[in-house]
C-alpha cells in the first residue's frame, strides 16, 4: 500500500479535508464502495451516510448528507450537500435531519420529489441505527 | 462670520461622526476577513461541480440534454435576479450593481423581451422599484447571518419551480464578483440554460448511477451553488466597500476638523486682537 489517493471533502461553505490518504470508502447511490489510488475515473452520486477514511491504520469518519464524488486515479473530490465530521456529531443533529426530511416528504410537490425525501429518510435512519 | 462658540459645537459634531465613521471601518474590516475567507472557502466546491458539469456536459447533447443546460429553445421571456447588499454606507457597492442591473434590463427590453425581476437585498429592491416595480415579482432580504447553504435554497427553489413550469426560458444573475479587497466587479452571469466551460482534458470518467440521472440532480444543485456563491461574494465585496467608504469619510472629516480649527484660532485671535485695539486706542485717547 505504498500509494496514497488525495481525498478532499467540500461542503458548500468550505473545504473541509484536503488530505492524502491511504483508502476513502464513500455511500454511493448504488452502493458504499472503497477508493484506493489507481481507481478508475468514475462520477457518482452519493446518499446520505458516513464516509470512512483510513490512513496509516487510523480511521476517520464523516456524516455526509447526499452530494456528489469525482473519482480520479489520484484523487477523490467529495462535494457533499452537508458534511459534519464524526466527532462533531451526535444524535440530536442526526434526529433534527431525519425530521427534516419527513418535512421535505410531506411538503413534497411531485413524486420525484417524494421519492427523493423517502430515501433521504431511510438513509438517515440508517445512519441512526449504526450510531 | 460664525462665531467662534457655532465653529466648536461644528467641530464637536464632526468630531463625533468622524468616531462613527472610524468605527464602522473597523467593524467592516474586521467583518471583511470573515467574509472574504468565507468566499474564498465556497471557491472549490463551486469549481469541483463546474469541473463535473462540463465533463458531464460534454457527453450528454441534443434532444436527452436536460432542460436546464439546453434551454427552452426561446429567449424571449428573461428573468433576471439582482442581487446587492441590504444596507447602505458602502460607497458606490449596491449602486454598481444596480446600474449593471438597469443597462441588462433596458437592452432586454428595449428588444421587447419579457423581463422579470427578483431581488436580493433591500438595496436592489429600492433601487428597481420605481423604474421596474411592476416587474418584480419576487423580494429577498440577505439578513444579519453571513449568507448559508439554508439561504439560498429557498431561493433557489423558487426560480427552479418558475423554470419547470416554463414561466421563463432564460435567467440572468447580477452581483458584484469580489476580485480583491479593492476590485469588486459588478457582474452579469447567465444561470440558466447552464453556461459550460469548454476544458480541454476531458477525462473518461464512468457514471454512476447514469449521466443523466447525474445531472438532473447536478443542475439543480448548481443553480444553488451558484447563487451562494454569489452572495458570498457579495458580503465580502459589501464590507471591503464599506471599510474603503468609511475610511475616506473619516479622512474626510479629520480634513475638515482640521480646516474649521484653524478658522476658528483665525477669528478667536482676531477678536482678541481687535480687543486689544480697543483698550490700546481707548488708553491713548486718555
Amino acid at each position: 500500500m505504498a500509494d496514497k489517493i488525495l481525498f478532499e471533502l467540500v461542503s458548500p461553505e468550505k473545504l473541509l479535508l484536503s488530505k492524502a490518504v491511504d483508502m476513502v470508502t464513500v455511500p454511493g447511490t448504488e452502493g458504499y464502495m472503497g477508493v484506493m489510488a489507481g481507481h478508475s475515473p468514475l462520477v457518482s452520486t452519493l446518499r446520505a451516510g458516513m464516509i470512512d477514511m483510513k490512513d496509516e491504520g487510523v480511521d476517520t469518519r464523516f456524516f455526509i448528507r447526499g452530494g456528489f464524488a469525482e473519482i480520479n486515479p489520484n484523487k477523490v473530490t467529495v462535494l457533499a450537500e452537508e458534511a459534519i465530521p464524526m466527532s462533531e456529531m451526535d444524535l440530536a443533529i442526526l434526529d433534527q435531519r431525519i425530521a427534516d426530511a419527513q418535512e421535505d416528504e410531506i411538503a413534497a410537490k411531485t413524486d420525484a420529489d417524494r421519492a427523493r425525501a423517502a430515501q433521504m429518510i431511510d438513509d438517515l435512519k440508517l445512519v441512526r441505527a449504526a450510531f | 462670520m460664525a462665531s467662534v462658540k457655532e465653529m466648536r459645537t461644528r467641530i464637536g459634531s464632526v468630531k463625533s461622526t468622524q468616531k462613527i465613521t472610524k468605527a464602522l471601518q473597523m467593524v467592516a474590516a474586521a467583518k471583511l476577513r470573515r467574509a472574504q475567507q468565507a468566499a474564498e472557502a465556497a471557491r472549490p466546491y463551486a469549481q469541483g461541480m463546474a469541473n463535473v458539469i462540463a465533463n458531464l456536459a460534454a457527453g450528454v447533447s441534443g434532444p436527452s440534454a436536460p432542460l436546464l443546460l439546453a434551454g427552452t429553445g426561446s429567449d424571449k421571456r428573461h428573468l433576471i435576479i439582482v442581487a446587492t447588499s441590504d444596507r447602505g454606507l458602502a460607497g458606490g457597492f449596491s449602486s454598481g450593481i444596480i446600474r449593471a442591473a438597469r443597462e441588462k434590463i433596458s437592452t432586454l427590453v428595449a428588444e421587447g423581451k419579457d423581463v422579470k425581476i427578483i431581488a436580493i437585498g433591500r438595496k436592489a429592491r429600492d433601487g428597481l422599484r420605481r423604474a421596474w416595480g411592476n416587474r418584480m415579482i419576487e423580494t429577498f432580504e440577505v439578513g444579519l447571518k453571513s449568507p448559508n447553504f439554508a439561504l439560498v435554497k429557498p431561493i433557489a427553489q423558487h426560480v427552479l419551480d418558475a423554470y419547470t413550469n416554463g414561466e421563463f426560458d432564460v435567467v440572468t444573475l447580477v452581483y458584484s464578483s469580489f476580485k480583491s479587497v479593492v476590485t469588486q466587479t459588478p457582474t452579469v452571469r447567465q444561470l440558466i440554460p447552464a453556461v459550460v466551460e469548454k476544458n480541454a482534458g476531458t477525462a473518461f470518467y464512468d457514471y454512476e448511477p447514469d449521466e443523466d440521472t447525474i445531472l438532473a440532480a447536478l443542475l439543480p444543485q448548481n443553480i444553488s451553488v451558484q447563487l451562494l456563491s454569489a452572495m458570498l461574494d457579495n458580503q465580502a465585496g459589501f464590507f471591503a466597500s464599506q471599510m474603503t467608504a468609511m475610511d475616506n469619510a473619516t479622512r474626510n472629516a479629520g480634513d475638515l476638523i482640521n480646516a474649521l480649527t484653524i478658522q476658528m484660532n483665525r477669528t478667536r485671535q482676531a477678536q482678541i486682537t481687535k480687543e486689544l485695539i480697543e483698550i490700546i486706542s481707548g488708553a491713548a485717547a486718555v
